[in-house]
Order: structure tokens, then sequence, then C-alpha cells
């Protein structure tokens, strides 16, 4: 068991290095050097003919721009002055090796992504007004609108499935509503909400509690309707009283499937927080990754997804502890 | 320091625009009143005019900065240029000039509102929604330049992902103002895709800066008649955008609802939808248009500049209720704006606020994409470069006919179902109306206050795409395009 883990984490680290080392390679272009374009002595004549300095023609042909695109900037009579104020030549995108051409290779290599990482990573609880906060700051409101929608939806969805659980009559009723309302997207309750409860924060933990609520429910009286049998019949012939049984033989009983509903209904919470913050906006590690899509800085997208993920991770690992504790063996 | 422009001087340059400088030095003025005066007795007496006004003119005081910004409008919007600007000056000189336009917009008492209103500000702290495109360059250079905290607002800026959450938020109460799109508040307040609330239009923050760009792959279809069957993005069904696009398309003899597809896309993803060829090509504010550019996914077709010189794009939207409740926020608030607005159309501080909105806090844009779109000297994505200063001018005055126009189109596409009276809605919605109220009030108050009536250039007709627009004849303008829904 134990050199099975050892063996599956090192299995692990091999796949992580294999990806990474082959995204490298795909993403790892060459810089050209500007290859500088000549020109005739006619060609130059003609373009400080225009008014335009020798030196200046010379700038622009070792920048490689065609001789028609320096006519066009000698016809406009662009100073070199005007051009650097509207971002400098490079930035044109008619020369190699400028900003341009790297905006243009399009997908950021690791390296790229770490280094955009790693100013979040060192520094996350920056607070550069109210649309650039760190990392630490962005996922700190997130976890709290998770936390809140999560523990709204556990106050709702434990007694209620209690209920429905404990008859089977309520549960034939309510279930139809429950398979109707369960696979709705959270995007389209969002609109709704914003619209009912008229404050963006409250209607993205409307959002949360919403989606998170149904596997709490179904799970909750799938676990009371489970309760064996013969331990009702034992509580019965000792004469327990219809509280006890519940709190001291079906509660404990069906602890575990509760908690594996809350464990779903987590993973779920936090998957709907990420969208629901990218259409509201405000803070938070949706509305992140939306200003990054924004501007089209895919390396930070990139690092936003993995931070994503390993949250994720982490509050699943803490249900699944949780689970662990409460586990009983038959 | 940018208010030392005087709009009144005849040998300063203003705009950000395509006229020669100083070109016209030399040139006799050729005006009527030239015949009447000497010009020499014209300069003599637009000096002392000139000297009057910088004396009692201070750009620390907000009435003084909102008198400039205004006219500085107007006069745009009469003479278009700054070489037809001058030439008129010169000729008839600055008093006379003065005297006619403080004829039509009473600029004195704007002023000495705001001056009032400074002392008397209800509510300091306020936020305000932008969408991060750079027609909203006054509202967010605002607050990275200080032009708020000038005028004594402490003021956050919000960034908003999309206009409909736009809205929303504006009609919750969540934001004090927004940046909306000009014929937003006419739709909030008319209850079109929405609850209905009054919203109000206050000034437009930007026109033109907007322009058509298609994918790569369509090099060759530069005639909207090969268009057909194309997929096009516009940010919102009630935009200029939407109406731009369809009025260009519907001019080639493309039926915008048959013949192509125009999908709502907020400005973010254009770019990458772009890239994915899911739209072949859209309709948007920039910096997408030139962020296409630079990411070498996309070329730029037409500035929308060029279907109509001077058209609104984005305003400063607010709600009736904020104005009833805070009136002297309102206006410090509108100073703080219209000052930034007009700092902004100048050129030689178009490379600052371009700098300014780089950061993540704000536009989350590369620098040089910034300075391309505000200087107006970009690549055009086809090997050219360009020079058009006024891609994106911000001229702060919303003038009724726009209002009437944008209703029309509405009208025209069947958003709005039946005839309306575009005049009186227009009034209702576009600022220049409720200011004028405003003042009636305060005039009936005091009995030294006396207004003149705002006037003549209320409904001025415009060229748009080469076809007269007459707000006197709004009902003949709908009916008279080939492709219209109105019978």
């Amino acid at each position: 068991m134990n050199r099975n883990n050892i063996l599956a984490g090192v299995l692990s680290l091999v796949l992580l290095v294999v990806f990474l080392s082959v995204w490298q390679m795909l993403t790892t272009t060459t810089t050209h050097v500007a290859a500088a374009t000549s020109m005739s002595p006619a060609e130059v004549e003609t373009l400080t003919g225009k008014g335009m300095s020798g030196a200046d023609v010379e700038a622009y042909s070792a920048d490689g721009l065609t001789f028609d695109q320096i006519d066009q900037i000698a016809g406009l009579g662009l100073t070199r002055d005007e051009i650097n104020s509207a971002g400098g030549i490079q930035s044109f995108g008619f020369t190699t090796g400028g900003a341009a051409e790297e905006a243009q290779t399009g997908f950021p290599s690791p390296t790229q992504v770490w280094r955009e990482a790693s100013e979040q990573i060192f520094n996350p609880f920056y607070d550069r007004g109210p649309n650039d906060k760190g990392i630490g700051i962005q996922l700190q409101y997130s976890l709290m609108r998770v936390m809140t929608g999560f523990v709204l939806a556990i106050i709702v969805a434990v007694p209620l499935g209690f209920l429905v659980g404990m008859s089977p009559l309520w549960n034939a009723a309510i279930n139809p509503y429950v398979q109707v309302l369960k696979p709705i997207s959270p995007l389209a309750w969002l609109p709704v909400a914003l619209f009912l409860i008229k404050d963006s924060e409250q209607a993205s933990i409307f959002v949360i509690f919403i989606c998170s609520i149904w596997p709490m429910l179904i799970n909750t009286a799938f676990g009371v309707a489970n309760v064996k049998e013969d331990w009702l019949n034992i509580a019965k012939t000792l004469e327990l009283s219809r509280m006890k049984t519940a709190f001291r033989v079906i509660l404990p009983a069906a602890a575990p499937t509760i908690l594996t509903g809350m464990r779903i209904s987590i993973g779920i919470a936090w998957l709907v927080i990420v969208a629901a913050e990218m259409v509201i906006g405000g803070v938070g590690i949706g509305y992140y990754v939306w200003n990054e899509w924004n501007g089209l800085n895919l390396a930070s997208m990139i690092f936003a997804i993995v931070v994503i993920g390993v949250v994720g991770l982490i509050l699943d690992f803490a249900l699944g502890q949780a689970l662990r504790l409460i586990e009983y063996k038959e | 320091m940018s208010m030392d422009k005087d709009p009144f001087d005849p040998n300063v340059d203003l705009w950000n625009e395509c006229s020669e400088r100083g070109a016209d030095e030399n040139d006799p003025p050729r005006s009527v009143a030239d015949v009447l005066k000497a010009p020499e007795q014209v300069e003599r007496e637009n000096n002392a005019f000139l000297s009057k006004r910088a004396q009692g003119f201070s750009s620390q005081d907000p009435g003084a900065t909102m008198y400039r910004a205004l006219e500085s409008s107007l006069l745009h919007s009469i003479f278009k240029t700054d070489v037809n600007r001058r030439k008129f000056l010169k000729g008839v000189g600055a008093a006379t000039a003065a005297s006619v336009i403080g004829s039509m917009v009473p600029f004195e008492a704007l002023a000495s509102m705001a001056k009032d209103a400074m002392s008397n500000i209800e509510k300091k702290d306020l936020t305000i929604g932008f969408v991060p495109i750079t027609c909203a360059t006054p509202i967010i250079a605002g607050h990275a330049l200080g032009f708020y905290d000038k005028y004594g607002l402490n003021v956050d800026i919000i960034k908003t992902a999309g206009w409909a959450v736009a809205r929303d938020k504006c009609m919750n109460g969540e934001y004090d103002a927004s940046h909306l799109l000009a014929p937003m508040p006419a739709a909030m307040s008319m209850g079109l895709g929405s609850a209905s609330q009054d919203w109000r239009m206050v000034t437009n923050v930007n026109t033109n800066g907007q322009a058509i760009v298609l994918a790569n792959k369509h090099k060759d279809k530069q005639d909207p008649k090969d268009w057909k069957g194309f997929k096009f993005a516009v940010p919102f069904e009630y935009s200029m955008h939407n109406l731009l696009l369809r009025l260009y398309v519907a001019e080639h003899g493309i039926d915008p609802d048959k013949d192509i597809q125009i999908r709502v896309v907020p400005p973010p993803e254009m770019v990458a939808n772009l890239r994915a060829e899911n739209v072949d090509g859209y309709l948007a504010p920039d910096p997408f248009n030139q962020r296409a550019v630079y990411d070498g996914v996309g070329f730029i077709h037409k500035l929308t500049k060029e279907i109509w010189d001077q058209h609104p794009c984005c305003c400063f939207g607010i709600s009736q209720k904020f104005i009833d409740e805070n009136p002297n926020t309102f206006i410090v608030l509108l100073t703080a704006i219209l000052d930034a607005t007009y700092t902004a159309e100048m050129a030689d501080q178009r490379e600052r606020f371009a700098e300014s909105m780089a950061p993540t806090n704000y536009l989350n844009q590369p620098e040089a994409v910034l300075k391309q779109i505000l200087t107006g000297v970009y690549p055009d994505g086809l090997g050219n470069i360009k020079k058009v200063p006024d891609r994106i001018s911000f001229m702060p005055y919303p003038t009724q006919s726009m209002g009437t126009w944008i209703l029309s189109q509405l009208r025209r596409w069947d958003y709005i179902k039946s005839d309306v009276d575009y005049k009186s809605i227009s009034d209702q919605i576009f600022l220049s109306a409720e200011t004028e109220k405003n003042m009636k009030d305060m005039a009936a108050a005091n009995s030294d206050l006396e207004w003149k009536d705002i006037p003549e250039v209320k409904y001025p007709v415009y060229d748009v795409y080469g076809k007269t627009y007459n707000p006197d004849a709004i009902q003949d303008y709908i009916t008279s395009f080939d492709i219209t829904r109105v019978q």
C-alpha cells in the first residue's frame, strides 16, 4: 500500500515534468532580430525629398520597414516624436522581434506563466484600487461568498432533507421539483437573482446557495431514508422518543451520506463562484480571470486557472478529512 | 494647466484633428465682417477681450473650468475645425463671437452654479461604473489623473463586465452614476429590455472612437456587398454600434436582419471570437479594434467617424433620483467630468491620458495600443500607417438631434414598436433640457438672475453617411430608407 503511494507520487511528478517540457518546447519561439531592409539611393532621396531626415530613413529601414511604409510615414508628415508618442514603431507590427511579434505568437510558455505567477505569489495582498487587488484578496472575497452561500444551503438543505427522507410521501412529492431545479446553470439564475435581489453581492451568494443546495438535499433525504430497518426497530423496542431516534440513531447513521452530499456541493459552489464573478465583476477570483481575459493576458489566466484548481482541491480535501472522522464500520 | 487655452483665442489650437496648424496664418480672413472692420482693429479688440477673460480665469475654479469645456464643445459643434474657428474669431472678433454663443447657452449661470455647489456637496463618496473601453477615457483618466479629487469628490470607479450588468447595477442603486452607451438612458427610461427607471444622459464622454474590424481572411472583401452570410458582433443591442452597423450595411443594400447575423458579444470577448472565427467581424469600441491589429487577427475596415463624423457613442448617465436628491453633488460631478473630457480632447494631453489608463486597475491593456488609439497614429492591419487624430474625440455637448437620431433608428429597426413623439422623449432624457429646467427654477427663486433662452442649436441638422438628417422631419427620415421596418 505504502509503496504503491510512493510510486503513484513519482509517476505524477514524471507526468508533470513531461507535460511542462512539451508545453515549453511548443511555445518557445526564437526571437528574430529585426531584418534590416536596404534602400537604394534613389529611394532614400525620394524620402528625404519629402522632408524626412536621412537619420530617420536609416532608423526605419534598420527596424525592417519597407520603402512603401516609410514613404507613408513621410507622406503623412509624421515626425519621429509623433511615432514615439503613438507607442513607437516597434508596436506597429511591421517589424520582426518587437512587442507585437511577441503578442502575435499567442500562447505563453510555462516560463512566461511563472513570471506572471511569481509576481502574484510573492505579493498576494497588494491593493492598487478597487479593480486591481492581489490574488490573496481576490480569493478571500470568493471564499467568503462561497462559505456564506454554502452555510445557508446547509441550514436549509439538511433539515429539509431530513423531513423529506423520513416521509416517503413527501419524498415523492418534492422529487420532481428537485430534479427540475438541479440542472439549472448558475449563469441562468444570475440575471433573475440580480433583478429580484437588486444587489450583486447578495445575488452571487444566492446563486451559490441555489446551486449547492440540491446535492445536499438529495443526499440527506437518501441517507435518512436508508437507515437500517433493524436499528430503527431497536430504537422502537427501547421506546426512544421520535426526537431521540432522529438525533441519536438516524443522524449518526446518515451522517456519512450527508457529508458526501456536502462534499459534492462545495465542489459545485466553487465552480459556480468563478462563473458568477466573471459576470458580476467587482472583486473575486472570477473577476480576476475576467479582467485578465479583458487584457488578453493568457499567462495570468493560466495562473488563475491553476489557483482555482488548487483551492478546489483543498476544499474537497478538507471535507474528505471530515468525512473520515465520522465514518463508521458496521 | 490644461485649462490655459481659451477657446475664444484665435491663436491657439484646441482640438485633436487634422487641421494644418498655422496654415492660415498668412491667409487673409475672408468673412463678411472683415469688410466692416480692419484686421488691426479686430486684433486690438480681441486682445483686450482675451486679457479680460484671462484675468477672471483660474484653472482651480470649477465654474470657470466647466464654462470653458462647454464653450469649447459648443464652438466645435458650430465650426467643426480649428481652422474655421480661428478664421471666424480673427474676422468677426472674439467678443462678438462670445456674445453670440452666450445668447445660446447661459454659460455664466452654469459657472456660478458650480461654484455654489462645491460648498454644499450632499454626498462626497461616490461609486461610478465603467466598462473597460477607451470611450470611458474621461471617467477613467478622471480618476487616474485626479480630476475628481480636484473638485472635492471621493470617487471609486468600478469595472463592469458588460452593458447588461452595468444597467442592472445602475438600476439596483449600486452605482451613483455610470458610463453608459448613448442609447441606454433612453432605453432604460422607456423600459426597453428592462424595467423602466428614469435615467438621464448627462454628457457625451466621447464621440467617434469605434470601428468596423474584419478578420484577416476577409482582406479581399472590402465592399460590404460581399458580406452576405457574415456574422457580426456588437457590444449591446441598444448601442450606437448596432445602429451604425445596421445603417452602414443597409446603405450598401445588405439587410441587417436577413443577410447578415448580428450578435451581442461583450467587448473583451470580441478579439478571442474573431481569432476563433466565431465571427467574421465586429463594430466595436476601442481598444478592441486596435487590439485585433496588434494581435494580428484582424484589420480596421472603417472608422465610424467615416460613417458619421462626431457621432455620439458613450455617455455619462445618472438617475433622475440622484439629481433630485443631490443637486449640488450632481453639478460638481458634472463639472469634474466635463473638465476631464475637455482636457482629454487636447492633442498634447493624449499621450499622458493613454499612459494613465494602461494599468490593471483601469483598462489593463498594453500602453502602445492605447497610445495608437488616442494619438490617432496607428497601423490599420493592412500594412498601412494612418494618421487620424480625431479617430476618437471627446466632445461633451449632447445635442437633442443626437437623441432623436437614436430614437429614429430604434424605430426604424422596430425596437420601438410604434411612432412616438421623438422630440419630447429626447427632451426628457438628454440633459440639456434638464439643465434648462433647473435654471428656470433658479430664476424663479432669484429675480436678479436672468436667463437667455437656449435656442436654435438645440436641434442641429446632421449629415449621416451622406444623407441629411433633419430632426424636424423625423418620420420622413425613417421612411426614406430603402431598408426599413416602418412602412
